[in-house]
């Protein structure tokens, strides 16, 4: 029997060494591939979608190499799909950053800025980048499975998911205001924050991944 | 619910190896970096910093191994710092696994650097590390500036206005060492901590003078640090990662427990 194979998207934007590492950590029977070839990933049995730096660079490698409309055929095709960080971002239709952004729009919803004003419930000043450790407050799915309510995970963005459908909200953090911290849709998930960076809570985020049937 | 505080262990790695000894009994290879940061990532650290003080340039290659080592081992964010100053040691270093770089001297001989930097990484993996130095006299309005060459040699850059600056070209954090308290254990220099975290609108680690876990809490009551550094008193063992934890949150600071 061949073994399982779970493909991350490689478009040059930044270092896909560490989610790999820990996709082979939590999962050693399948085989993780890092690829920017489309018929790997189209041949895969799930696929991860990272990204780190800046949208307007991200979303115009992600469109030079087509991968935009990859995407939608991975996300079509029914096996389940995990966005990370910008990569998550990506996904929906629409980023205030760098001036405003095109998408892909398979999730519906903006990215926001988070600052400069940005204040908790005391008043007191909050830095943007949100960097650090925060709990992520999640409804029931799969991919919580064995995470403990409130679980703390790594985040450093400075703009966040605004969901359109709160139906497609499957955990949020609060930094500020409350924000998406992860959100689904069928056989797609999406995480604003790094498991492959969030030790046990995140480890077990994609060891659920990798056993995940892509349901809900 | 709220963002916590970060404690983070720093190493120092010469070679592949680190320096300044650290003293856990129960790890095989203390010299090896790789074991001492799963050690913290164990014990619940929030991030690991590995500063590089490899001087020869072939050191750096054992220093890029070590990384990609430490990245396939340890699930928490990791900074690497010392001896970047191009573009491409932070391409190196990024992908061998690191989360973050740290910018020193680079930044000082040349602050369009850091641009860059933050243009072509994004700004969230830019730390700028900042060596201040109280430069007031007693009986004048507090000021530091920046020293370069471990603290030897002042540069005339007011600390806070360097700071300033660095967030605007794009640094995502600020790693703030003063050098009057770097190794003394008498606790961060608070008053400097305070204004420079005042004063961007970026996260501040506070690092330089930790010697007990009241510097460590103080760092983030006082000196309003979003994370505190530190290397000694984890190191010798004097201090767990989750003693110091406890102690914070004992006094109201919210921590990853």
């Amino acid at each position: 029997m061949n073994r399982q194979t779970l493909a991350v998207i490689d478009y040059g934007m930044g270092n896909l060494h560490s989610v790999a590492s820990a996709l082979s950590k939590v999962a050693p029977e399948i085989e993780v591939l890092v690829t920017s070839d489309p018929n790997v990933v189209a041949a895969a049995d799930r696929v991860v979608f990272p990204g780190v730096g800046a949208i307007r660079d991200c979303m115009a490698e992600i469109r030079r190499l087509g991968f935009d409309q990859l995407l939608r055929e991975q996300v079509a095709s029914g096996k389940p799909v995990l966005g990370v960080c910008v990569g998550m971002q990506a996904l929906l239709e629409r980023s205030e950053e760098n001036g405003g952004v095109d998408c892909i729009g398979l999730l519906p919803g903006q990215v926001r800025f988070f600052g400069p004003d940005l204040k908790d419930a005391d008043g007191h000043v909050l830095k943007v980048p949100h960097m650090g450790w925060n709990q992520v407050h999640h409804k029931d799915h799969p991919l919580w499975a064995g995470i403990e309510q409130d679980a703390r995970f790594y985040f450093v963005h400075s703009f966040y998911a605004e969901a359109t459908d709160l139906d497609q909200v499957a955990g949020t953090c609060d930094y500020g205001r409350t924000f998406a911290a992860a959100m689904q849709q069928d056989n797609l998930f999406a995480a604003q924050f790094h498991p492959e960076k969030s030790h046990t809570a995140g480890l077990q985020l994609l060891k659920n991944f990798v056993a995940w049937d892509g349901k809900p | 619910m709220a963002l916590a505080k970060r404690i983070i262990p720093c190493l120092d790695v010469d070679n592949g190896r680190v320096v300044k000894g650290v003293q856990f009994v129960d790890i095989r290879d203390a010299g090896d970096p790789v074991e001492v940061a799963k050690r913290y990532n164990e014990e619940g650290a929030d991030e690991v910093t590995f500063l590089d003080i490899t001087a020869s340039h072939e050191g750096r290659d054992t220093t890029v191994h070590t990384v990609e080592r430490m990245a396939s081992e340890v699930f928490i964010p990791l900074t690497v710092g010392g001896g970047i100053r191009k573009i491409e040691d932070i391409r190196r270093m990024l992908n061998a696994g690191a989360d973050k770089v740290g910018i020193n001297s680079a930044a000082v001989s040349d602050p369009d650097f850091v641009k860059a930097a933050a243009d072509r990484f994004g700004a969230q993996c830019i730390v700028v590390a900042i060596d201040a130095k109280q430069v007031s006299r007693p009986g004048e309005p507090l000021r530091w500036e920046i020293f370069t060459h471990g603290g030897r040699k002042p540069t005339g850059i007011d600390a806070v206005e360097w700071a300033k600056r660095m967030t605007a070209y794009g640094a995502g954090e600020i790693l703030l060492t003063s050098m009057d308290r770097d190794g003394t254990k008498n606790g961060f220099d608070l008053k400097l901590t305070r204004a420079i975290s005042d004063a961007v609108s970026v996260p501040v680690i506070a690092s330089g003078g930790v010697g007990n876990l009241q510097h460590l809490a103080d760092g983030v009551l006082e000196g309003n640090a979003d994370a505190v550094l530190a290397a000694s008193i984890f190191h010798f063992g004097e201090y767990s990662v989750p003693e110091a934890k406890q102690y914070m949150r004992e006094r109201g600071i919210e921590v990853r427990l």
